[in-house]
């Protein structure tokens, strides 16, 4: 089970959050512009990798923040945690 | 009665006599005894029959490898416990044990037959035999499997015991209290680090502990004194915590493990009483160190699983730690030094033994000192039969050929009453394993040990594959020192003398004359399976060892192949050729050691079971008698059954109330989101399908919340309280899940508006009037207010005090009738609730539950989210377009709308159905077809509502139809298990169409 550091509250247990799937995929500002191949692209398809991923996760029983996580999918290691607005750690890409 | 207590030990008290049955019998034993060294001591082996072929079966071990002396604890139908290891078992006064897995009983077993038509049970028996003909499977075979299947008898009342559970932290957890546990424990600990250490025995010391060979000593003491006075000190130490009796089940990521605390069953039954019996841990550690020692290998000929075959070093433990001894006559099969240790403690005490060694030669201190006292040593020979029905009684040994795979020359014979195996050592890589840690292959002696790859875990002491006590002790220090980065030299000077393993030989099938289609050479013991099963299942094709595993079961039962993995492994790799460390290993899963289930559940049984949520008014419910529905968590008043009314009768009555003057409904459930700040329009906007920047203050609003894929995902009603303040409803079961995806939405697609959530579902408690009356019991409760159509019309919302106390109060309807709902501060709700009760008594006003709520909704044709619904319906599937703005430009689900797929005109509709018969009610999930004659039949949709009207007097369904909404007037057929029911459809709404009833 995973200890997540939120970065609002600190080291939590796993059981205090949800996960939120793939981050840093923005909504479209216009998606009535969209084809539906577009549109579908963003609405269902979904990275799993298998090595440094990016996600969201929320302290859903806790301070109900959302903040993404880098994790290692091999070893579920967190390499880092960042809050939503913030730029990538790039040492990861 | 036979007494092989041959002499005292500090483990025995002997001043504390202990009586206990087993099978019925009564036999004594003593404080500090295992069942199983209790039995030994009385001379009993045999404690249980095989599972497949019902053989007779001793006790093997000492420990949790054991897989013969499994028995059932107590008779009692709530606290029997079956599958209790008897070698982990402590004695207690009273204790009763029976062996399992045979009848009439374990001498004389009826199932012994399946020992004699064992050539017909091959490897694969079930799956091979049971298959045809096919009627036969479930009145005939699986009567039959279920009767012989399974070990002991399950408990079939409540647990009476308490559970309980414990989250703990520490820098240090040490698994293992033998003396490379101790060792880290200590230099942990002296650390200043917050040290846990556990062990599953009932003493510290491992198999140290009760080590007395001359050859082996620390600092010039025998390693056990030595070890003694190290756990003295340990015991000194402030930030060590020592918890015996506790074995770990689970090694889970980020160092979180789970650990069992055996609290009272070591204790006579008046002792248990009102105490807890098991603790679960959860334990967080930064470092884990894993001490956890390695078990003794069997070796596998013919015959090997005979009562009086034990493990080797077992035999020790029995006669060094309990002062029993397993024989009179015994003999030591080995293929290593540590047999010798065996032999030599056995000399020592006056038991006759012998050893028959399969190795060539060796040479060590050991070898020496068993030379020197004169013992037998056979080597370069293997056992090739034993004999005995019920106990061993003398056995073969032959000569091993140059290349040990044949025997050569003649048989000799030896009689003897107890056979000592050692076929090796095994480190328990269990929890490195558990932990994601990787495994490489030693050829020399044949282990699989854990590969260092972590910062946060590290395996010491013989689970490392470290086995003689220099190694041990030395290697432990370094490590440790290394990976708790510090420098404590408090064992720089320790002087260590052991004997040195030099001569090596393993044979994982030991060559034997006889065939081996006609021997029984037991790999697993606990599920009988053989090397004839592993050759079979390859030669048919079975490669993987995952696959091998389960089609021989080999390694599959309650103690997890801890004797039999190696040698199954070994046994593939010289029949395929290849090398044993390529094979892998099949997964090691927690737990270690079986968990009861009490001991998983802890305190959450009975009412603790589940968290309930109950509103204000839940005592009123309760006195005036209501059935209750869960919703989510919450308890619902489900109808109010009166005068033995059953739930028909009951909702008959509350519906026909509620339409003919005034019925009352607990809607406190209902989540409340409180939405405030300047961009709150804004973000409804975004959030439901239609519209909301015109709407008034002061007035409601119903609204459809999608998902981002156009399918409906929630509704409720609005109400903009003050400019940029509003009060969202959603529906009971969906309102956490709404306020998390709202707070998604915000946080991180919407950063830029100002909009704060706040769930206030508790906060308030809600009363729902609905009724042509209700208009005059809300006038008795607020006479101040003024209900006019004019100044309070439908859909709108006004503040008023009842008694002082602040209610919102809107004027909105999910019945159809004119309708309030009133809310005030949770702690009010009950009081509220009564005043209304008292109001309405001149105009009959019922309570109704959400039965009745649900009968009313659907005259009206108000869908229920998640009951017409299942998240794959559009708005225009419910034929809910009236709902969705065509001007906005967006909201959430806006773009899915018109996907290819949600466009399509032959999608699952909502549609009203009637039945021909008015009288006919149709079930909820019933499938509906137009033509039963073409085979397959086409399924059209199902049934998602169904009630019988006592306001239109007939019989009304919501249903969902492929292409319904073109159908209106079409018959259609529900058929079900015995008839088929003619229906056609209809409109969605069944009643009042033009609304009239909201103002009446």
């Amino acid at each position: 089970m995973f200890l997540i550091n939120c970065p609002f509250c600190g080291e939590r247990d796993q059981s205090e959050f949800s996960s939120g799937g793939e981050a840093h995929i923005v909504r479209p500002k216009q998606p009535t512009e969209l084809s539906d191949d577009e549109w579908a692209e963003y609405l269902f398809m979904r990275k799993n990798i298998k090595g440094i991923q990016f996600e969201r996760w929320n302290h859903v029983h806790g301070c109900r923040k959302w903040f993404n996580v880098v994790r290692d999918t091999s070893n579920d290691k967190i390499l880092s945690v960042y809050k939503m607005g913030e730029k990538p750690p790039v040492n990861y890409k | 009665m036979p007494n092989y207590r041959i002499h005292k030990t500090e483990y025995i008290d002997e001043t504390k006599r202990v009586s206990f049955k087993y099978d019925g019998k009564t036999y004594f034993g003593y404080e500090g005894d295992t069942l199983a060294s209790a039995l030994l001591a009385n001379g009993i082996h045999l404690v249980g029959r095989s599972f497949k072929y019902h053989r007779p079966r001793g006790i093997v071990s000492c420990g949790a490898e054991e897989p013969n002396a499994i028995c059932q604890i107590g008779s009692k139908k709530d606290l029997t416990e079956p599958n209790v290891r008897a070698t982990e078992l402590e004695l207690y006064e009273g204790l009763e044990a029976s062996s399992q897995n045979c009848w009439p009983n374990v001498k004389f077993d009826i199932g012994g037959i399946n020992n004699f038509i064992s050539p017909l049970i091959p490897a694969g028996f079930y799956y091979k035999t049971f298959m045809w003909p096919k009627s036969f499977w479930k009145k005939v075979y699986e009567p039959l499997i279920r009767l012989s299947a399974g070990l002991g008898k399950s408990p079939t009342e409540p647990d009476p015991d308490i559970y309980d559970h414990k989250h703990v932290h520490y820098d240090v957890l040490v698994i293992g209290g033998g003396i490379s546990g101790i060792i880290s424990a200590k230099m942990a600990a002296k650390n200043n680090l917050k040290t846990l250490l556990v062990d599953d025995k009932k003493i510290l010391g491992g198999s140290t502990i009760y080590q007395n060979n001359e050859s082996i000593k620390i600092d010039d003491k025998l390693s056990s004194e030595w070890l003694k006075n190290e756990i003295q000190e340990i015991k000194k130490l402030s930030n060590l915590t020592i918890k015996t009796r506790t074995s770990i089940a689970a090694y889970h990521g980020y160092n979180f493990l789970l650990a069992k605390e055996n609290l009272t069953d070591h204790l006579p039954e008046e002792k248990k009483k009102n105490k807890i019996r098991q603790r679960l841990w959860k334990i967080r550690a930064k470092k884990v160190v894993i001490a956890t020692g390695s078990i003794e290998r069997p070796l596998v000929f013919n015959n090997n699983d005979r009562p009086g075959i034990l493990l080797s070093n077992s035999i020790n433990k029995y006669l060094d730690y309990y002062g029993v001894t397993c024989g009179e006559k015994i003999i030591l099969f080995t293929n290593n030094d540590s047999a010798y240790e065996t032999s030599i403690s056995l000399h020592k005490k006056g038991i006759k033994n012998l050893i028959v060694d399969l190795r060539k030669s060796a040479s060590s201190e050991l070898i020496k000192q068993a030379e020197t006292l004169g013992i037998k040593i056979y080597f370069n020979h293997v056992v090739t039969n034993t004999f005995g029905y019920r106990k061993i009684n003398s056995l073969e040994i032959m000569e091993l050929s140059e290349d040990g795979n044949t025997t050569v020359g003649n048989k000799i014979k030896l009689s003897c009453d107890c056979l000592g195996m050692s076929g090796g050592w095994t480190p328990m890589v269990h929890m490195h394993t558990q932990s994601g840690g990787k495994l490489d292959f030693r050829d020399d002696d044949q282990v699989f040990l854990p590969k260092e790859n972590s910062e946060d875990q590290i395996s010491v002491g013989s689970c490392n594959g470290d086995f003689d006590l220099e190694n041990i002790i030395d290697k432990t220090v370094n490590k440790i020192n290394k990976f708790l980065d510090i420098d404590n030299k408090d064992y720089q000077d320790t002087n260590i003398i052991c004997s040195k393993e030099n001569d090596k030989r393993n044979i994982w099938l030991l060559p034997n004359k006889i065939p081996l289609g006609k021997t029984k050479c037991f790999i697993d013991f606990q599920n009988d399976s053989t090397a004839k099963d592993i050759k079979l299942a390859l030669k048919e094709g079975f490669r993987s060892i995952e696959h091998v595993k389960r089609y021989t079961t080999t390694g599959m039962a309650t103690d997890q192949g801890k004797l039999s993995n190696m040698h199954a492994l070994g046994i593939i790799a010289d029949t395929a050729g290849v090398k044993m460390g390529t094979l892998g290993t099949t997964t090691f899963r927690p737990p270690f050691t079986p968990l009861t289930f009490g001991t998983l559940v802890g305190r959450n049984v009975g009412k603790f079971f589940e968290v309930v949520r109950k509103t204000s008014m839940h005592e009123w419910h309760l006195e005036n008698n209501a059935e209750f529905e869960n919703v989510g968590q919450w308890k619902r008043p489900w109808y109010y059954p009166k005068n033995g009314e059953n739930m028909h009768d009951a909702v008959q009555r509350e519906s026909k109330a509620a339409r003919d003057s005034a019925g009352i409904l607990d809607a406190s459930t209902l989540g409340k989101i409180d939405i405030q700040g300047t961009d709150a329009s804004e973000f409804l906007n975004r959030v439901y399908t239609n519209a909301w920047s015109k709407l008034a203050i002061g007035k409601c609003r119903y609204g459809l919340m999608l998902n981002e894929d156009g399918m409906v995902y929630d509704d409720g009603v609005t109400t903009r309280i003050s400019e940029n303040h509003y009060l969202m409803t959603t529906t009971t079961g969906g309102a956490a899940n709404v306020l998390s995806k709202l707070e998604d939405y915000l946080q991180t697609e919407w950063p830029e508006l100002d909009v704060y959530l706040t769930s206030v579902t508790d906060h308030y408690s809600t009363a729902s009037i609905c009724g042509p009356n209700s208009k005059k019991i809300l006038n008795k409760l607020f006479p101040n207010l003024n209900l006019s159509d004019e100044n309070f019309p439908h859909m709108s919302f006004k503040e008023d005090k009842l008694e002082n106390i602040n209610c919102r109060i809107m004027r909105i309807s999910f019945t159809g009738e004119l309708s309030y709902e009133i809310n005030i501060e949770s702690k009010y709700g009950h009081s509220l609730w009564k005043m209304c009760i008292e109001a309405g008594k001149e105009f009959n006003l019922t309570p109704y539950g959400t039965e009745t709520m649900h009968l009313l909704r659907a005259e009206k044709g108000f869908i229920i989210v998640g009951q017409d619904t299942d998240g794959t319906m559009t708005p225009s599937d419910l034929q809910m377009d009236w709902i969705v703005s065509k001007k906005k430009y967006d909201f959430i689900g806006k773009r899915s709308l018109y996907r290819s797929d949600t466009i399509r005109e032959d999608r699952k509709q909502l549609v009203g159905l009637l039945t021909d018969d008015p009288k006919e009610i149709l079930e909820e999930g019933a499938q509906i077809v137009s033509d039963i004659k073409t085979k397959p039949i086409d399924m059209l949709g199902h049934v998602t509502s169904s009630y019988f009207s006592p306001n239109l007097n007939k019989s009304i369904a919501l249903a969902v139809v492929r292409n319904g909404k073109t159908m209106k007037g079409q018959k259609l057929i529900i058929p079900m298990e015995n008839k088929n029911i003619n229906v056609t459809v209809s409109d969605t709404i069944f009643l009042d169409k033009e609304n009239k009833r909201l103002n009446a």
